[in-house]
C-alpha cells in the first residue's frame, strides 16, 4: 500500500557541498598552505625557517617594535574608545546621531589615508600651518615619523573600533542594575566605575583584543609614518624583504607572518582567559536607563567631544584637502597658487594611477558581488543549518579577517606562486592573485550582516514556502534572497568601501598592472609625491563618503548595528 | 483530502524525548485539536506531520502514503499538506495575490488559470478586492484569512493550524473561531489544530488528542474528554478537575460504582468493569460540590475566598486531608468567610479509570 520513499534533498545536499567548497577554498587552504612552509618547507618536515628566523637580530627588533606600537595603540583605542562610549550612550549630551557618525568616519577611511593625512597636517610642507605661518623649517623632522606618532594614530584609527563594541554593551545595560544601585545611595560616578564598567568588561576585553589584532596587522601606519624613520614592524618588516627579495624570501616572510598570527592569536586568547575569571553575564532585558544629566558641565562636556572630533576627523580632512590642492612640496596655498593640476594628473595623465582607480573599482565591486552572491547560502547554512560541522566552518570564513591581512597575503603568494595544478593557470604576477585574496579576507563583512539578517527573520516564513511546493533553490531565489537581500547587499557595500583604498594584502600581491588605488597612494608618497597622493586620498574618501549616503537609503531595511556610523 | 496516520511516532532530540510512542488515526475530513500544555510536544508533533523534523521511530501515513518512516520521509515541499502558522508567515515582500498565487507558481500552473484559482480562494475567505495590498497594510484578522486563502488554494490533503489564534485579540478570536469552523464545513478538508487553549479545542473540534510531558495522555471527544478523563493529568488539565482519593467499594454496575471519599460515601460514574480496589482516585468539577450544613458530608476549613463579582471561589481543605485543596464558585450572597469551618458535600463525580501508571 505504501508508495517508495525517495530522498528528496539532493538540491540541500549540493548546496552545502558547494559552500563548503567555497570555504575550503578561501579559508582553510590558505591556511594550510602557509603553515605547510613554516613546518615543511621543500615538502620535508623541518625546523629551518623557524630556526633561520629566529636567529635573525633584526625579527626581534620588529617583534619588539610591533608589540610596542600593537600594545600602546591598544590602550589609547581602548581609553578613548570607551570614554566616548561612556559620555554619548549614558549621559544627556546632544545631537547624538552626528556625533557618533562623525566619530566614527576615521573607521571607513583606510589607515594610509588616515597616515597622509596626518603627516600633512603636522609636516615642515603643512599647508594648514602655512596659512597661519606656523610651519617649522623646511628639513625639520615630521614629529609623527616616531613610535609615539604611530601609536597615536593606532589609537586614532581604532579607537571607534572600541566605542562601536562598547555602545553596543551599554545599551543592553538594563536599567534596573543601574537604578538598583542609585536606590542603593550609590552616585553616578559610583555606579558607572562599581556597575556599569565591571559589566562592560567583556564587551572592553572584546574590544581590546580586536583593536590588539588590528593595530599588530595594521600596515598602513607604520608604512607611512615608521619606515622613514626606519622603525620596522613585521608587518613592514615582511614588505621591506619581499621587495628587496622576491620569491626567493618566501619562506622568511611566511615565518615572520605566522609570527604576526600567533601574536594576534594570543591577544585573542589573553581576552578569553581575562573574561572567564567572572560572571558577567546580564539574564535580563529591558529599557536603556535614563541618561545621566550632566546639567551645567553638559556645554563643556559637548564643547569637548566637537573639539575631538574636530581634531581627528576634521582638521585630518582639512589638511589632507589642502595638500592635494597646491602645486608641489613645501608651497603655500593662496589665491595664486590653488590648482586642482594634481587631480587630472591622477586621474588622466599618470598611466598607473588611471589603471589603479580601475583595477580597484573593479576589483571591488567584484569582491563585493562575489561575497553578497556566496554569504546568502553560506548564512542560510550557518543560521538555519542543522549540521554542526557548519558551524565550523563559519569559524573558518571568520579566520581570514580575524588574522592579519599580511597573514593571508603571503598565504596567497605561497599557494599561487606556481601554476594552479592540472590547469597550468598562472595567478602570480596579474590582478587576479589579488581578487582572490580579497574575497577570502573580506567574505565575512558581507556573511556577518546576512546572518544578522536571517536571525531577524521568521523561519516560518521559509517553511510556508516549503509546504506551498518549493524546492530548496526556488525557495532561495524567491523567498530567502529578497528577505535576506538589503543586510548582504549592506555588507556587499561595506566590502567596496573597504577594498577600493586597501593596502596591506595588494602591498604584496600586486605587479605592474594590476596596481591598486593604496599601491600608487603609497609609492607616490614614498616617491615624495605626496600631492598626488594626497588627491588618490581625497577621491576615495569622497567615493567612501558618498556610498555611505547611498547605503543609509537601505538602513530602514537593515538589523541594527550592520551599519556602523549608524546610530 | 485524506486520512492522516500517525503509528507509534517517537522524536528524540539529542537526549529528550519530544514525542513519545504516539499513535492517532485522524479520519479523512475530521477536525482534530491537539491540546496540552506548553512543552508537551504538539508543536513538534505538528512539524513532524509537515515533514520539519524526522521520526526518530514509527510512521506517520497521509491518505495511503507513507511520508515518514523508516523508508526515509518526503521533503515537506512534496507532501502536499497546507499549514497556517502562528504568526501567519505571509511573505512581507509580496502582494497578497503573490502570496496565495505562491504555490501555484511553483508548480508552473498556467498563468490564467492560477489567477483565476488565486480570485477564488480571496472570495472564499471574503478578501475580493484586496489582491493587490501588501500584508503590512492588512489588519490581523484580515492576514489570518490571506494565511487560510493561502493554504487552501494548493488543494492540500490536510491543512495543520500551528496555534493560529495565540497573537489575536479576545474579540477577533471569537470572530476567527467562527471563521474556522465555516471554513472546516465549506471545504471537508482534514484538519489538525494545535493550541493550548482548552476552550478553543472544545468549540472547533470533533476530537481533541490532549498530550502530556510527549505521550498522548487521551484522545477522545471534547464531551467524553471533559465527563470521562482517562487519568489523573486530563482530569486535572481540562477545566481544573479536583482530584479526589478514593476507595471504591462496589463494582460498576449500570455505569456506576459506589466510592468512599473523604469519608463521605455517594455514587459516581464509572467505566464498564470496575471492581472494588482502594487508592483509586476521582475527578469532580466545582459544580459538584455543595454546601450542606448538616448531612451527608465531610467538614474542612474555608482557606480562601476570592470575589469574583456576582459570587466567589471558594478555596475549602477537608478535615479527613488537610494537604488537599477543593475549590468551587459560591455565587451571591457568599456566607462563607476565610478561616471559617464549613461542610461540604459531593454530589457526583467520575471514577479515575486504573489504567497504566504514567510516567
Amino acid at each position: 500500500m505504501s508508495t517508495p520513499i525517495k530522498e528528496s534533498r539532493g538540491q540541500e545536499t549540493a548546496l552545502t557541498a558547494a559552500v563548503a567548497a567555497v570555504i575550503v577554498l578561501l579559508s582553510l587552504l590558505p591556511m594550510l598552505r602557509l603553515i605547510k612552509e613554516i613546518i615543511a618547507p621543500g615538502g620535508t618536515l623541518s625546523s629551518v625557517a623557524i630556526e633561520t628566523g629566529l636567529a635573525s637580530p633584526s625579527t626581534w627588533i620588529a617583534t619588539w617594535h610591533t608589540l610596542v606600537v600593537g600594545i600602546g595603540g591598544t590602550i589609547l583605542a581602548v581609553v578613548s574608545g570607551t570614554l566616548v562610549a561612556v559620555l554619548i550612550t549614558l549621559t544627556d549630551i546632544r545631537a547624538r546621531g552626528a556625533l557618533v557618525l562623525c566619530y566614527v568616519l576615521p573607521l571607513m577611511i583606510a589607515p594610509q589615508v588616515t597616515a597622509l593625512a596626518w603627516l600633512q597636517l603636522f609636516g615642515p610642507a603643512s599647508p594648514f600651518l602655512k596659512l597661519f605661518g606656523a610651519a617649522p623649517p623646511l628639513g625639520t623632522k615630521n614629529p609623527l615619523y616616531s613610535t609615539s606618532g604611530i601609536i597615536l594614530l593606532l589609537g586614532v584609527q581604532y579607537g571607534p573600533l572600541v566605542f562601536l563594541l562598547v555602545r553596543a554593551g551599554l545599551r543592553k545595560l538594563p536599567r534596573e542594575l543601574v537604578e538598583a544601585a542609585r536606590a542603593g545611595g550609590a552616585g553616578w560616578f559610583t555606579v558607572l566605575v562599581t556597575i556599569v564598567l565591571p559589566l562592560m568588561t567583556p564587551s572592553i576585553m572584546a574590544a581590546a583584543a580586536l583593536a590588539f589584532v588590528s593595530c599588530v596587522g595594521n600596515f598602513g601606519i607604520p608604512a607611512f609614518l615608521g619606515i622613514p624613520a626606519n622603525y620596522l614592524v613585521l608587518p613592514t618588516l615582511i614588505y621591506q624583504r619581499l621587495a628587496g627579495g622576491g620569491p626567493a624570501v618566501l619562506g622568511e616572510a611566511a615565518f615572520l607572518s605566522v609570527l604576526i598570527g600567533v601574536i594576534a592569536m594570543a591577544g585573542i586568547l589573553a581576552q578569553e582567559l581575562m573574561s572567564r575569571r567572572r560572571d558577567y553575564r546580564i539574564s535580563s532585558t529591558s529599557l536603556a536607563a535614563d541618561p545621566y544629566e550632566l546639567g551645567r558641565w553638559r556645554p563643556w562636556v559637548q564643547a569637548g567631544m566637537w573639539l575631538l572630533i574636530v581634531l581627528v576627523l576634521i582638521l585630518p580632512l582639512f589638511g589632507l584637502v589642502l595638500t592635494s590642492l597646491v602645486p608641489g612640496y613645501g608651497i603655500a596655498l593662496n589665491a595664486k597658487t590653488v590648482t586642482l593640476d594634481n587631480y587630472r594628473f591622477v586621474l588622466f595623465e599618470h598611466a598607473a594611477a588611471s589603471r589603479a582607480f580601475f583595477n580597484s573599482f573593479w576589483l571591488s565591486i567584484a569582491a563585493a558581488f562575489f561575497a553578497v552572491i556566496v554569504a546568502v547560502p553560506i548564512g542560510y547554512l550557518i543560521a538555519w543549518g542543522k549540521q554542526r560541522w557548519v558551524r565550523l566552518l563559519n569559524l573558518s570564513v571568520e579566520l581570514p579577517y580575524a588574522l592579519p591581512g599580511v597573514v593571508l597575503a603571503i598565504a596567497a603568494l605561497l599557494m599561487f606562486l606556481r601554476p594552479i595544478p592540472l590547469t597550468g593557470i598562472q595567478l602570480y604576477n596579474t590582478v587576479w592573485i589579488i581578487l582572490y585574496a580579497y574575497l577570502a579576507r573580506f567574505l565575512v563583512l558581507a556573511l556577518r550582516p546576512t546572518i544578522a539578517g536571517y536571525h531577524q527573520i521568521d523561519r516560518a516564513l521559509e517553511e510556508a514556502a516549503q509546504v506551498a511546493g518549493a524546492g530548496l533553490f526556488t525557495r532561495m531565489r524567491t523567498i530567502i534572497f529578497p528577505l535576506v537581500a538589503p543586510a548582504a547587499i549592506a555588507g556587499g557595500l561595506l566590502i567596496f568601501m573597504t577594498a577600493l583604498s586597501e593596502l596591506t594584502v595588494s602591498a604584496l600581491l600586486w605587479s605592474s598592472g594590476s596596481e591598486t588605488i593604496g599601491v600608487v597612494m603609497f609609492s607616490f608618497e614614498q616617491g615624495g609625491d605626496s600631492n598626488y597622493a594626497a588627491a588618490m586620498s581625497v577621491i576615495t574618501v569622497a567615493v567612501t563618503f558618498t556610498l555611505m549616503l547611498v547605503t543609509n537609503l537601505l538602513a530602514p531595511y537593515l538589523p541594527s548595528g550592520v551599519l556602523p556610523w549608524r546610530d | 483530502m485524506a486520512r492522516l496516520t500517525l503509528d507509534n511516532v517517537t522524536k528524540n532530540f539529542a537526549d529528550f524525548e519530544a514525542v513519545k510512542n504516539v499513535s492517532i488515526d485522524v479520519a479523512d475530513g475530521e477536525f482534530l485539536a491537539v491540546l496540552g500544555p506548553s512543552g508537551c510536544g504538539k508543536t513538534t508533533l505538528l512539524r513532524l506531520v509537515a515533514g520539519f523534523e524526522k521520526v526518530t521511530s514509527g510512521e506517520i501515513r497521509i491518505g495511503d502514503d507513507v511520508v515518514s518512516g523508516k523508508g526515509g520521509n518526503i521533503a515537506p515541499e512534496n507532501r502536499r499538506v497546507g499549514i497556517v502558522f502562528q504568526n501567519y508567515a505571509l511573505w512581507p515582500h509580496m502582494t497578497v495575490a503573490e502570496n496565495i498565487g505562491y504555490s501555484l507558481k511553483v508548480a508552473k500552473l498556467d498563468k490564467a488559470v492560477a489567477r483565476q484559482k488565486v480570485e477564488e480562494a480571496l472570495a472564499l475567505v471574503n478578501l475580493q478586492g484586496l489582491g493587490d495590498r501588501r500584508p503590512a497594510n492588512l489588519s490581523g484578522g484580515q492576514r489570518q484569512r490571506v494565511a487560510l486563502a493561502r493554504c487552501l488554494v494548493a488543494a492540500p490533503s490536510l491543512v495543520l493550524f500551528d496555534e493560529p489564534l495565540a497573537n489575536l485579540d479576545v474579540h477577533l478570536r471569537a470572530s476567527m473561531e467562527d471563521e474556522f469552523s465555516a471554513f472546516h464545513k465549506r471545504t471537508g478538508t482534514t484538519i489538525v489544530y494545535i493550541t493550548h487553549d482548552q476552550a478553543e479545542a472544545m468549540a472547533l473540534a470533533d476530537r481533541i488528542a490532549v498530550m502530556d510531558r510527549g505521550r498522548l495522555a487521551q484522545l477522545a471527544t471534547p464531551h467524553e474528554l471533559y465527563h470521562e478523563p482517562a487519568n489523573e493529568m486530563v482530569a486535572s488539565f481540562i477545566s481544573q478537575g479536583i482530584l479526589l482519593p478514593a476507595d471504591v467499594l462496589s463494582a460498576e454496575q449500570a455505569g456506576h460504582c459506589k466510592v468512599r471519599v473523604l469519608g463521605q460515601e455517594l455514587l459516581v460514574r464509572c467505566r464498564a468493569g470496575e471492581v472494588p480496589r482502594t487508592g483509586a482516585k476521582i475527578c469532580c468539577r466545582s459544580a459538584d460540590l455543595d454546601v450542606s450544613p448538616d448531612g451527608p458530608g465531610f467538614d474542612g476549613l474555608v482557606k480562601r475566598v476570592v470575589y469574583q463579582g456576582g459570587g466567589a471561589r471558594i478555596e475549602f481543605a477537608p478535615s479527613a486531608g488537610p494537604d488537599l485543596t477543593l475549590h468551587f464558585e459560591q455565587p451571591d450572597p457568599v456566607l462563607l468567610q476565610s478561616g471559617s469551618q464549613a461542610r461540604l458535600r459531593i454530589k457526583s463525580g467520575w471514577l479515575i479509570p486504573a489504567g497504566v501508571a504514567q510516567g
